[in-house]
């Protein structure tokens, strides 16, 4: 009898709402630790590539951040209920595709139990997130008894476009605490999942594809990180550097480049992603500029 | 025939009424001495260099002292002693920490005469202004983050926090002992210690206040004053016991620290540049808004990172706008700092003259009209008329760059989204002025500017209560406030 044969998913880029490829028509190879159900042949037994991801370029990157850009603004003025609604709806369509992501994730070669909780941490993070983005200007913000006349006020403001630059460790969690804890917050984002695992972050791209997320406040393109940290790094219209990979050399690299327009930039050691830290406003609050105002009182 | 205007005064009636006679404040009870050496460790050194600058009046060029350059050896002399001094300090019950800043705003406060009449002679900063503004805030900023030390718990909810260790800070020369203030206050408060460079023209009340540590018995060690130029400074930033480098000056130098701790872990604050602008809508109070456009931009002869250097008039109201500005700044005193009349005293040093002169060339060869309210200034010593340059356009150099002068652009729009445009096309972050008596435009309008600070119906106010700093290229980090906290501790 004949074996029906699966339909594989083409992974692709996720910039300004839409799916594309790289313009580089490049790709590299995903393997996996684990072999997935339907690579069955001798051949794909013994060099499992999971799948073809996108070797992003520097002008797929040019392409992501003038979307970013361009979306931040509107994202920003979108009142903080409609921004927790949204973030919330998120987390609904990941619980609707658990099984799918649980079973993506264990081809990284993660045990289907450790898998299964990760997309849970996920979900659960982005509820934890969500209902952060009406809360923030009052627990972070300020009025400021100064000794003139005056009213005066401070509230945190999103930073603008970050770039993040996701950990190879749990790289589902790393994505999407990145998004729920940077993009809550007004910014968008030019995210750069794991390079070794970069599937499931991709496929969370689907996810924020229905989730009423508006086009280009997410993107995602994979890559070779050696390559494509530079140009985005370097990027003058790039607001924040988000750092959680685990090399030296490149925070170094992505220092250097933050200086030339005096990026902000954090680096902080993922671990596994389950730490206290990840789960915080404070990490909101790397991501936010503070504004004061002032005007006279009197009559 | 059209009744004159009231408003338009005729100028020759302002030649009879407002001529002030010098009220110069006395410098008889100011004793400087004929060199100041390093403070490290809580007491004065000479420097291992051997090397001396002179610290010049800007307003008449006499010499009022020399001051010690510090080499890199004194640099790690003082980081040395702060280091050492941390580990006590950050043990002290916090109560106690606190009470040694309130003593040191306490004794500013007495000293504060002193201490203005000395920043004026040394920066050219009229006497009103740091009588009245830079000292008075010196003391309040230590006041504040007194209170603060042992109350750390209250401000990072659910956090605890650690001190940084110490702290290399490196301050301008246009609010000297204001910018020490800012540095120290939060730095203390939060348990750590610091090695403070003041800027090579302004040592000398960051000096004066060394002596004020040691009257207020602030432990050895944990205020280090070291002295000299940009080689300093470099040294300062590379030293690898240095766990945090503050910075407020020019965004090109911030760069460069930025780069220069590229991989070490350092934590660092900037406070750069700037060139705000400051928007004047039609249904402004106009009489109100000539004097903030005033202050906004001759403060401190515009040698403040957030001035109101750029003037956005609506075109409806432009016209008589600018007629009231210039005939406002025709009535500007400019002149000897230490005369109590002043309101524009002497640019900070022969270099900072020169660099506003280019740009004033640039503006002219560029196509900008220009007006400058006083036809002559003071021979001796450094000094600038009150500058204002019209038809310019948004890629003028004089519209583009930090000028740091009194030097005003002006440009004109006619809906709030032009307004808010020409605002925001420039790469730093740091004020933005409006003006109307619409409050749900101020809010839009505050909004949309990306700034720091933004003042509305008013410009250029400052409050140790207040956070401060920029966004884009004009800095990272706040100073003031509980948010000016986050720079001097870790999260735990």
């Amino acid at each position: 009898m004949n074996k029906r044969l699966n339909v594989r998913k083409t992974y692709k880029n996720f910039i300004g709402g839409a799916f594309v490829r790289s313009e580089s028509g490049h790709v590299y190879g995903v393997t996996g630790l684990s072999i997935p159900p339907d690579m069955n042949t001798a051949q794909e037994k013994a060099n499992p590539i999971l799948a073809q991801a996108c070797r992003s370029t520097r002008k797929d990157i040019r392409e992501a951040v003038v979307h970013a850009r361009k979306a931040q603004n509107g994202w920003a003025s979108k009142t903080a209920y409609l921004r927790g609604q949204i973030i919330y709806r998120i987390a609904e369509m990941l619980e609707d595709r658990k099984a799918n992501f649980t079973e993506e994730l264990t081809w990284a070669g993660i045990s289907k139990r450790a898998a299964a909780k990760q997309v849970e941490t996920s979900i659960d993070r982005l509820v934890y997130y969500a209902g952060w983005t009406d809360k923030l200007s009052q627990v972070f913000g300020s009025v400021n008894p100064v000794a003139t006349p005056h009213f005066n006020f401070s509230t945190p403001e999103p930073l603008g476009v970050v770039a993040i630059f996701c950990a190879d460790e749990s790289p589902l969690l790393s994505a999407v605490t990145a998004v729920a804890a940077i993009c809550t917050g007004g910014n968008s984002a030019v995210l750069i999942p794991s390079q070794a695992y970069p599937l499931s972050a991709l496929s969370f791209g689907e996810v924020l594809h229905s989730s009423d997320v508006p086009p280009g406040v997410v993107n995602i393109l994979s890559g070779i990180h050696n390559e494509i940290m530079d140009p985005l790094a370097s990027h003058m219209d790039v607001n924040g550097i988000c750092n959680w990979t685990d090399h030296p050399a490149s925070q170094a690299l992505l220092d250097e480049h933050a200086a030339r327009n005096i990026k902000r930039i954090t680096h902080q050691s993922w671990g596994d992603g389950t730490s206290d830290e990840f789960e915080s406003p404070y990490l909101m609050m790397q991501f936010q500029e503070i504004k004061t105002t002032w005007h006279p009182v009197g009559y | 025939m059209k009744p004159k205007s009231s408003q338009t005064p005729d100028p020759s009636m302002a030649e009879t009424f407002l001529k002030y006679a010098a009220a110069p404040e006395s410098t008889r009870q100011i004793r400087l001495r004929d060199q100041y050496g390093l403070f490290i460790d809580g007491t004065f050194r000479k420097p291992e260099s051997g090397q001396w600058m002179d610290s010049l009046n800007p307003a008449n060029e006499s010499l009022l002292a020399k001051v010690a350059v510090a080499s890199e050896q004194d640099v790690h002399r003082a980081v040395q002693a702060a280091g050492k001094a941390q580990k006590k300090w950050q043990k002290m019950p916090a109560r106690e920490r606190g009470k040694v800043l309130y003593r040191l705003a306490r004794l500013i406060q007495e000293r504060s005469r002193e201490l203005s009449v000395i920043e004026s002679m040394d920066g050219g900063k009229p006497i009103r202004e740091s009588r009245d503004v830079d000292i008075p805030l010196v003391a309040a900023w230590f006041f504040y983050y007194a209170g603060w030390a042992d109350k750390l718990q209250y401000a990072f909810p659910g956090r605890e926090t650690t001190p940084v260790g110490v702290c290399g800070q490196i301050i301008p020369w246009n609010f000297p002992l204001l910018m020490l203030a800012w540095k120290i206050a939060p730095a203390l408060a939060a348990g750590n210690t610091v090695v403070l460079k003041p800027a090579e023209t302004t040592s000398l009340t960051a000096l004066v206040f060394a002596d004020i540590c040691r009257d207020a018995d602030v432990p050895p060690g944990v205020i280090n004053i070291i002295t000299g130029a940009a080689a300093t400074g470099q040294a300062l930033v590379h030293h690898p016991e240095i766990k945090k480098i503050a910075f407020t000056g020019s965004t090109a130098v911030g760069k460069w620290i930025q780069k220069a701790i590229a991989g070490t872990g350092k934590k660092y604050s900037l406070e750069l540049g700037g060139k705000g602008a400051n928007i004047i809508f039609e249904d402004a109070p106009l009489d109100q808004a000539v004097e903030g456009v005033i202050n906004a931009i001759f403060f401190n002869q515009g040698h403040v990172c957030c001035a109101g250097a750029r003037l956005l008039v609506q075109e409806s109201v432009s016209e008589s706008f600018l007629r009231k500005l210039k005939h406002r700044m025709s009535h500007l005193i400019v002149g000897d700092p230490l005369d109590k009349n002043t309101d524009i005293g002497a640019i900070n040093s022969a270099s900072q003259l020169q660099r506003i002169k280019e740009y004033i060339n640039i503006g002219l060869a560029e196509g900008a009209q220009m007006y400058q309210s006083h036809e002559t200034v003071p021979s001796k010593g450094y000094f600038c008329s009150p500058t204002l340059f019209t038809d310019v356009s948004q890629s003028n150099t004089v519209v583009q760059e930090e000028i740091f002068g009194p030097v005003l652009t002006v440009q004109t729009f006619r809906t709030p989204s032009e307004a808010l445009e020409k605002a925001n096309n420039t790469p730093y972050g740091l004020s933005g002025g409006v003006w109307t008596d619409k409050g749900s435009k101020i809010f839009q309008a505050g909004s949309e500017i990306q700034a720091g600070v933004l003042w509305s119906n008013t410009f250029n106010k400052f409050d140790p209560t207040s956070p401060f700093g920029g966004v884009k290229e004009s800095g990272v980090g706040r100073e003031g406030g509980l948010h000016g906290l986050y720079p001097y501790i870790n999260l735990r």
